[in-house]
């Protein structure tokens, strides 16, 4: 009853966009004979390209509007539930950024932070991933320290402070190893993951080819772990910033998270939020760094 | 190419007084009971049956997998005690390292034994060439098609040079078009190899056109109902599928698998009869009934 219908429908709306589409299209898409002019790459160019200058565009868009809305909530000095009369407008973190950039203590702060990151990263890394190896292979180091893991691993980095300056003799180490347990967690947890997700039939596969207990490890449970070793890095990278914020804050002398804090005792309010924006652009930068190396360790995930 | 693939015919696979069994909470649950098969060197022997016949767990307990509760499998009357470089073993889920190259894929087996580097790959190139394969030795697995991904499969298997060659159900997952050029390209290989295989399949067709004897399975726990043999001449092509002979022997494969199948489907569709099913759906669509 409906099909008759609906073919009389098409038929009869077919010639239309047909006719419509006559009109413009030889305006637009050029002949086939002149195939590599400017115009032509280009217009293909866009056309492949299309989604992600979209959402570059549109991420562009976004961050200028929140610099707006930032920069209108502060001259305007707005208060509704949340006071903005104290806050810094764009400008004014901006002034205090190009004041700061030519600041060798700024500078220091930064450099600071990045190397207790690195170390305590490190040696998160540097521990997690092959204990995180070892327990997925081993049932008896599992058995011994998942336990142990579990416990200790929901304490949030911040409850540490007061146990790590008691451990550690100078405050600087006290940091660092706050900024390594932050990341050393789900650097660990992930590559356990990862192992246990390891394909059975890939590790018979490398055993009737000849392989012995080594060389599956290298050659099968490693890589196949890659992954989610990567994806514990990305998060104990996260974890670390965080965490060495907070330790810098209560216990630091130097450092960005120290500089942030300093700000709001010193009543220097631009610097409050120049020290904020600083901690976002570093972690970003450093998760970019981890993805990257992700991509270069494992060639065959790349598109 | 021949220090790779010249080996002289052996490969003999003896499978005796075979059974096995799972330990689960209720008791043993018997998979293979008292099973006895035997490949001789050069052969082409294929084992179907119903699924969860056991069929892939005899293939298993050959290749060094699954330890049999009793009996032995010997290859040239050594025993079997684990997976080893001479028993070739192809997967039906490919199982290819996603993270290395087709040819590095090719070349781990020869890297375990510790050939020098330019050397296995050379072997890698050899085989890849005669898979027709060499333009994608830089690819990733994850890049190519079902069909060559079992092609890197088969001959990563065969680029150590072992004594038999062990598939599972290796064309399973591909469609029927590519199935049939993998037959004849896995043919090919095999004749220029003269290597021993024993092959696991439920097509029946695959099995006829690939094997010089066929053993038949019961349904679990599985034992050898029939053993068949296929005095088809070679080379085989695809048309003789259609012939008399061939159609007189997939007949009686089919009806003794088929018996298999019902039982291991259970009481209620032998009672009920397959005619049941049909009439209950007769001028009804599936939905309707459901």
């Amino acid at each position: 009853m409906s099909g008759p219908a609906l073919l009389r429908h098409s038929k009869d709306s077919m010639p239309a966009p047909a006719v419509a589409e006559a009109g413009p299209a030889p305006a637009v898409i050029p002949p086939p004979t002149t195939p590599s002019s400017f115009g032509t790459l280009a217009l293909r160019w866009y056309r492949l390209n299309r989604a992600g200058l979209r959402a570059t565009a549109i991420g562009i868009t976004s961050l200028l509007a929140f610099l707006l809305v930032w920069h209108l909530l502060t001259t305007y000095r707005v208060v509704f539930f949340v006071r903005f009369t104290n806050v810094p407008s764009p400008l004014a973190v901006y002034a205090s950024f190009t004041k700061a950039i030519h600041d060798p203590k700024f500078l220091m702060h930064i450099v600071l932070s990045c190397r207790r990151i690195f170390i305590g990263f490190s040696l998160a890394a540097i521990v997690g991933v092959p204990l995180g190896l070892i327990m997925g292979r081993f049932k008896l180091v599992h058995e011994v320290i998942f336990p142990v893991a579990e416990v200790l691993r929901p304490i949030p980095a911040i409850a540490w402070v007061p146990m790590a300056i008691m451990l550690w003799p100078t405050n600087e180490q006290s940091i660092v190893y706050i900024t390594f347990l932050g990341s050393f967690f789900p650097v660990l947890v992930n590559t356990l993951h990862g192992m246990s997700l390891v394909d059975p039939v890939l590790v018979r596969a490398a055993q009737c080819l000849g392989a012995r207990e080594r060389s599956i490890f290298r050659e099968v449970y490693f890589p196949a772990s890659l992954p989610h070793i990567f994806t514990g890095l990305t998060v104990g990278m996260g974890v670390a910033w965080v965490s060495l914020i907070a330790a810098e804050m209560i216990s630091g002398q130097y450092g960005i998270g120290y500089f942030t804090w300093e700000a709001y005792s010193l009543v220097q309010y631009a610097d409050i939020a120049l020290g904020m924006i600083a901690i976002g652009v570093l972690g970003l930068g450093s998760s970019l760094l981890i993805r990257g190396a992700g991509q270069l360790v494992m060639p065959w995930r790349s598109t | 190419m021949s220090e790779v693939l010249a080996s002289p015919p052996k490969g003999h696979i003896e499978v005796k007084n075979f059974s096995l069994a799972y330990e689960t909470i209720e008791g043993a649950v018997q998979a293979v009971t008292d099973t006895q098969i035997h490949v001789k060197p050069g052969e082409f022997v294929s084992i179907v049956g119903p699924s969860g016949c056991g069929k892939s767990t005899l293939l298993n307990a050959v290749a060094g997998f699954l330890k049999p509760t009793t009996g032995i499998v010997t290859v040239d009357g050594e025993r079997v005690n684990g997976p080893s470089a001479e028993r070739g073993m192809v997967f039906q889920q490919y199982s290819l390292f996603p993270w290395k190259t087709v040819r590095e894929n090719v070349e781990f087996g020869l890297k375990m034994r510790g050939m020098p580097r330019s050397q296995r790959e050379r072997a890698a190139r050899t085989l890849l060439g005669l898979a027709g394969l060499e333009a994608f030795e830089k690819h990733y697995p994850e890049k190519l098609s079902g069909g060559m991904k079992q092609r890197v499969g088969i001959v990563r298997a065969l680029a150590t040079g072992p004594k038999v060659l062990l598939l599972d159900e290796p064309f399973g997952a591909l469609d029927a078009q590519t199935r049939v050029i993998m037959q004849q390209i896995l043919t090919n290989m095999w004749q220029r190899l003269k290597i021993s295989v024993l092959f696991v399949t439920h097509d029946i067709d695959e099995a006829i056109f690939l094997s010089d004897r066929v053993y038949c399975m019961t349904a679990r726990p599985g034992s050898i109902k029939a053993e068949i043999p296929i005095p088809l001449e070679r080379p085989r092509q695809q048309s003789m599928m259609m012939s008399s002979e061939f159609l007189a022997l997939r007949r009686g494969l089919m009806s003794l698998i088929r018996e298999e199948s019902l039982k291991a489907m259970g009481g209620e569709i032998n009672d009920m009869g397959m005619q049941g099913l049909s009439i209950e759906l007769h001028g009804h669509s599936l939905a309707d009934v459901i």
